[in-house]
C-alpha cells in the first residue's frame, strides 16, 4: 500500500487526501442505505420485508402498503425499453465503427452524446405533450390491428390506446438509454485490435462477416457491461416516466394500461405522504430500489471486468 | 437528499438577505396550490413596508412537517389538521384563501358549463358504474342534451394533491359507496381511469382525449379553455363555478374558531355555493411568538390588501365576516 510508505512527506499526504476523497463514497453510500433503512423499518415492521414486496396493494387511505406494483411497472418498462433500446444501440455502434465514412463518424458520435445530455425532464415533457399522442393516435392503434390480433401476444395489446401507458413509458425510456449503450458498445468495438480484423479481412471475409464473427465476438462482454449501465439507469429513470405512465397501482397484462413504477411513484407521492406509514412505505420502496440498482450494477461491472481482462491478456 | 438541498437554499438565502440589510425576514414552506398568490401578496408586502417574505412550495405534507419541527415560521397546508393534531403539535391554524375543484369534461358537441352533474353522477363515473355518457342517470340530469353513446375515460391525479384530497372529501361526503370502496386522501386507489401528473397533466389529458372527464383545481379550469360542468349543491340548485359560488360556499362553511377552522367547504348548505372547495390553511408554531405576530401582521395586510391581486390571480379571497372571525381568533391567542 502506498499510503504505508512513508517515504515523503508530500507523498504522504497527497495519498491521504485522496484516500479521504475515495472514503467520501464509501461513507456516502453506507450513510444512505442507513437512512433508508431506519426510515424504512416501520414499514418494515408492519408490514415485513417479503410481505411488502410481495403485496399488490398500494392504498394510502387505509394505510396498507405493497411494492409488487411498483417493481412489477419498474421490471417491465426496463424490459421492453432494453428490448427496443439493445439492437438499435448496436446497430448505431456498429454504423459509427464499422461502415461509416469518416467525415460521418464525428457528427453521429456527438449526436449520441447530446442525446445523453438532454435532462429528462425534457424527455417527460416531449413524451407528454408529443410522443402520447402520437402514440394514442397512430402507434397504439396499429400495433392493435396488426399484433393485437394474434392468439397470445395480443393480450398485450388490449384496451383502449391512451397514450399513458406502459408501453410509451418504455419508449422513451428506450430514446433515453440507446446513447449509453450506443457509446459503450462503441467504445469496445473501436478496442477490437485493428489487426485480427484485418486478418480476417485477408482471407477473404465480407465486412457482415468480419462484424459477426470478429468484432461482435470480441467485445461481446464490453456491450454486456453497456447493457447493464443502460439498465440501472432505466431502473432509475424518473421524471420522464413520471409525465407518460399514470401512477396506477395495478398489475395488468395490456401494455396500454397505466400503472407505476418505483421511481414514479416516489416522486409522485413523497411530498404529500401525509401520514408516518405512508412515507415509511415511499422509503421502503426507495430501499428496493436502491438494492436493485445495486445488483444490477455488480452485474455491470462483473461483466466489464471481465471483458478488460481479456483485452489486457 | 431533497430536504438536504432545501435547507440549503433556504440558509443560503438567508445568509444572503441577513448580509444585504438588516431586515424583516419570515420564511414559509409547505402548500404549493397558494404559492402564487402567497408569492404575489409578499412581493407587494415588501414594497408597502419593506418586510420580506420567503415562501418555499414544497407541498403541503413538508410544510407540515416542516412547522411541527420548527425550521421555518409558518406552514401551510391545503386541508384541515384535526383541532386534536394541532394541539399536539402545539400549532395554531387559520384559513388564508378558498379553492375549489372543478370538473373538466371533453364530450364533442359540448360547451362549457353546458353539461349538469349532481354528485351521485360523479361519483359513480369515477366509480366506473356509469361508464358510457348517455347513461341513464346523467340523461336524465340533461334531458335537452345531445349525449353521445361512447365510453367515458376518467382522468385523475397521478401525484399526490390537495386537489385530490378535496376531490374525494366531497364524494365520501356524498357518496355511501365512494366512501366505503375507496374513501379520501392527497392518493387514493382508482378504480377507473388513467393518471395525469399534475393539474397541467389532467387537463392536457382532458383536452386531448375525446369523451373524458377530469378534475383540476378551480384557477386551473378558469384559465384554461376547458369545458367545466354545472354541479347541484346540496340546496338543490345546479351552480356554476366562480367567485360567486366559491365566496358563497365560504361563508356557508362551518369555520369555527373553537376547533381552529378545521373544516372542508364540500357541500356547504349555501343556496348558491359551489360543492368542491376548501379553505387552505396557514400553521403557526404556539411557542414562537415573535415570529407568528409578524407572519399575522402579514396576512392581516394581505387580508386588507390583498383581494384584488387573489382575484386576479383566481383565487377566492375569504368573505369579510370569515377575515373578522380569524382576526379574533388571533386576539384570542395573543399574536395580533
Amino acid at each position: 500500500m502506498p499510503i504505508l510508505k512513508r517515504k515523503n512527506p508530500v507523498d504522504f499526504s497527497f495519498s491521504l487526501v485522496t484516500a479521504l476523497a475515495a472514503l467520501t463514497i464509501l461513507f456516502l453510500v453506507g450513510g444512505i442505505f442507513i437512512v433508508l433503512l431506519r426510515e424504512s423499518s416501520l414499514a418494515i415492521g408492519k408490514f415485513g420485508l417479503f410481505d411488502f414486496l410481495l403485496s399488490t396493494e398500494w392504498n394510502p387511505v387505509n394505510n396498507e402498503f405493497g411494492a409488487a406494483t411498483a417493481v412489477y411497472g419498474t421490471f417491465v418498462t426496463t424490459c421492453i425499453a432494453l428490448i427496443i433500446a439493445i439492437p438499435v444501440a448496436i446497430g448505431i455502434a456498429v454504423f459509427v465503427t464499422e461502415i461509416a465514412p469518416d467525415f460521418l463518424k464525428g457528427p453521429i458520435g456527438i449526436a449520441i452524446e447530446l442525446l445523453a445530455a438532454i435532462p429528462s425532464i425534457i424527455y417527460g415533457m416531449w413524451g407528454l405533450f408529443t410522443l402520447a399522442p402520437l402514440m394514442a393516435r397512430y402507434v397504439e392503434p396499429a400495433l392493435q390491428k396488426s399484433v393485437g390480433k394474434l392468439p397470445v401476444v395480443g393480450a398485450l395489446f388490449q384496451g383502449t390506446p391512451m397514450g399513458i401507458d406502459l408501453f410509451t413509458a418504455s419508449v422513451i425510456l428506450s430514446i433515453m438509454i440507446i446513447p449509453f449503450t450506443a457509446s459503450i458498445s462503441r467504445d469496445s468495438f473501436n478496442l477490437t485490435p485493428g489487426i485480427v480484423k484485418e486478418s480476417a479481412y485477408a482471407v477473404g471475409a465480407t465486412k457482415w462477416e468480419v462484424i459477426k464473427d470478429v468484432v461482435l465476438p470480441y467485445s461481446k462482454l464490453g456491450v454486456f457491461g453497456g447493457i447493464a449501465l443502460s439498465l440501472g439507469r432505466a431502473l432509475g429513470e424518473t421524471m420522464a416516466v413520471a409525465f407518460v405512465l399514470g401512477n396506477n397501482h395495478q398489475i395488468t397484462s395490456s401494455l396500454f394500461d397505466a400503472a407505476a413504477t418505483i421511481t414514479v411513484t416516489l416522486a409522485n407521492e413523497f411530498t404529500e405522504a401525509d401520514t408516518d406509514m405512508y412515507l415509511s412505505s415511499l422509503f421502503n420502496l426507495a430501499l428496493v430500489l436502491f438494492a436493485l440498482s445495486f445488483v444490477v450494477l455488480a452485474i455491470a461491472k462483473f461483466f466489464l471486468l471481465k471483458a478488460e481482462r481479456r483485452y489486457s491478456r | 437528499m431533497k430536504k438536504i438541498i432545501l435547507i440549503l437554499a433556504i440558509a443560503t438565502l438567508a445568509a444572503l438577505s441577513s448580509h444585504a440589510m438588516a431586515e424583516e425576514i419570515l420564511n414559509g414552506a409547505g402548500a404549493s396550490f397558494p404559492a402564487p398568490v402567497y408569492q404575489a401578496w409578499a412581493y407587494e408586502y415588501n414594497k408597502a413596508t419593506g418586510a420580506r417574505l420567503n415562501y418555499q412550495s414544497i407541498g403541503s405534507g413538508g410544510g407540515v412537517r416542516q412547522i411541527v419541527s420548527r425550521t421555518v415560521d409558518f406552514g401551510a397546508s391545503d386541508d384541515p389538521i384535526k383541532p386534536e393534531q394541532l394541539k399536539k403539535d402545539n400549532l395554531l391554524q387559520f384559513p388564508a384563501v378558498i379553492g375549489g375543484v372543478v370538473p373538466i369534461v371533453n364530450v364533442p358537441g359540448m360547451k362549457a358549463g353546458e353539461l349538469k352533474l349532481d354528485a351521485e353522477a360523479l361519483c359513480k363515473i369515477f366509480l366506473g358504474e356509469i361508464k358510457y355518457w348517455d347513461d341513464a342517470k346523467i340523461k336524465g340530469l340533461n334531458t335537452q342534451a345531445k349525449l353521445p353513446h361512447n365510453e367515458i375515460t376518467v382522468v385523475h391525479r397521478s401525484d399526490g394533491s390537495g386537489t385530490t384530497a378535496l376531490f374525494t372529501n366531497y364524494l365520501s361526503a356524498t357518496c355511501p359507496v365512494w366512501k366505503s370502496k375507496v374513501g379520501e386522501g392527497k392518493a387514493v386507489k382508482w378504480p377507473v381511469g388513467i393518471g395525469g401528473k399534475g393539474n397541467e397533466g389532467v387537463a392536457n389529458y382532458v383536452k386531448r382525449t375525446p369523451h373524458s372527464i377530469g378534475y383540476v383545481e378551480f384557477a386551473y379550469a378558469k384559465q384554461s379553455k376547458l369545458a367545466h360542468t354545472q354541479l347541484k349543491n346540496k340546496a338543490g340548485n345546479f351552480v356554476e363555478p366562480g367567485f360567486d359560488s366559491f365566496e358563497d360556499a365560504a361563508a356557508a362553511g362551518d369555520f369555527d374558531p373553537k376547533k381552529d377552522f378545521s373544516t372542508w367547504l364540500t357541500n356547504t348548505p349555501g343556496k348558491n355555493s359551489w360543492p368542491i372547495a376548501g379553505a387552505t390553511f396557514i400553521l403557526l408554531a404556539k411557542d414562537k411568538k415573535d415570529a407568528n405576530i409578524k407572519t399575522v401582521k402579514f396576512f392581516d395586510w394581505a387580508f386588507k390588501n390583498g383581494d384584488t391581486t387573489a382575484k386576479s390571480l383566481t383565487y377566492v379571497p375569504l368573505p369579510t365576516t370569515l377575515k373578522d372571525k380569524v382576526r379574533a381568533y388571533w386576539k384570542t391567542n395573543g399574536v395580533y
